[in-house]
């Protein structure tokens, strides 16, 4: 599929999906609570396909956290990215380490570091950080240790 | 000494220069004698075969390699092969950033390798912690602070020539007897 028709199908599958236009790729920006169950569309969709999740990231805005999904179809060769806005206190959404496996290790990371919750992951503990580590989330934009960092 | 034996000899400074035997060559007829340190031989000796161990964390490794490769090529002045266990290792070149995960394992590595060991401090990372001194939470500051360096390199990553200079001044460290280890210890060490 192409961009046009993406655009359609999706908003076929969500109405009120914000799409973005001008990067790389399309743009999508959902809700939270919207995840789950669209997730597993975008997954199982014949058309869709996107069977491949190459990226899973997260970005501290200061005044809130967005969770960025890049997915991938190898069938179609067609690719999307999801974004979803979280609460800066208390982030968390849920898992898709059920839908692609490949998360798991990635929210792992982003668990580490930016102290997202991933609701129902199957093992949410520190991935490449130390013991010792839980909860300091060192690549928040407002994180201070000052054993380790020389402030410029 | 009388004067025609004089003449037959050839008088070399005892260290520096590449190559240079560390001792005066008498010729006589028939053979010949060698005055010398067995010290001095032995840093000469020592200093011409020192593999380096297989060991690189980040981009200063590329031009390790490069140094290793065909076209710089550090076999020709002793560094024959980089070697994968600090058991046959003989200096350690730490190439690249050390972070605290990785600093316990540096250690290790300097630990196991035998005496007499020399360390090369490559680039700006393991002088400093370079690019990554401020506003890291997880670089170490320097792998000085972990395991003591004779020789550092400058640079980001430093240009293949500036390791072979760094490679050949540490011969020459170690031909003048100057290095950490050949130096006797200061009154503070020895409390």
């Amino acid at each position: 599929m192409n961009v046009e028709e993406l655009k359609i199908k999706i908003s076929e599958l969500l109405p009120g999906a914000v799409l973005e236009e001008g990067g790389q790729w399309l743009t999508i920006n959902i809700e939270p609570n919207q995840w789950p169950a669209f997730a597993k569309q975008l997954r199982n969709d014949t058309n869709l396909y996107f069977d491949f999740l190459f990226c899973l990231t997260c970005i501290d805005w200061k005044t809130h956290l967005t969770m960025v999904y890049h997915l991938d179809s190898t069938k179609f060769r067609h690719n999307i990215v999801v974004k979803s806005k979280l609460d800066v206190a208390t982030p968390a959404i849920e898992t898709v380490s059920n839908i692609w496996r490949t998360a798991e290790f990635h929210e792992r990371e982003v668990y580490e570091m930016f102290g997202v919750n991933f609701i129902n992951h199957p093992d949410l503990r520190l991935l490449i950080l130390p013991d010792g580590w839980e909860g300091k989330n060192p690549l928040r934009k407002d994180f201070e240790d000052p054993i380790n960092m020389i402030r410029l | 000494m009388s004067d025609e034996i004089k003449n037959m000899t050839s008088e070399v400074p005892s260290s520096g220069g590449q190559g240079v035997f560390p001792g005066q060559v008498h010729e006589l007829p028939g053979g010949g004698i060698v005055l010398s340190k067995l010290d001095d031989v032995i840093n000469w000796a020592r200093s011409n075969s020192l593999w380096p161990l297989t060991f690189a964390t980040s981009c200063c490794g590329i031009e390790y390699m490069a140094v290793a490769g065909a076209k710089y090529d550090f076999s020709r002045f002793g560094f024959e092969v980089a070697r994968a266990s600090p058991r046959q290792a003989d200096v350690i070149i730490i190439a690249g950033t050390i972070v605290n995960k990785m600093a316990p394992v540096l250690k290790r590595l300097y630990d196991q390798m035998g005496d007499p060991k020399y360390v090369i401090a490559m680039g700006a990372c393991a002088i400093s912690g370079g690019p990554f001194f401020y506003n890291t939470y997880s670089v170490v500051k320097g792998a000085d602070h972990v395991i003591p360096v004779d020789v550092y390199v400058a640079g980001c990553p430093p240009r293949p020539e500036a390791l072979l200079h760094a490679l050949i001044s540490l011969q020459n460290k170690i031909k003048d007897g100057l290095t950490r280890e050949q130096l006797p210890l200061s009154p503070e060490e020895v409390k």
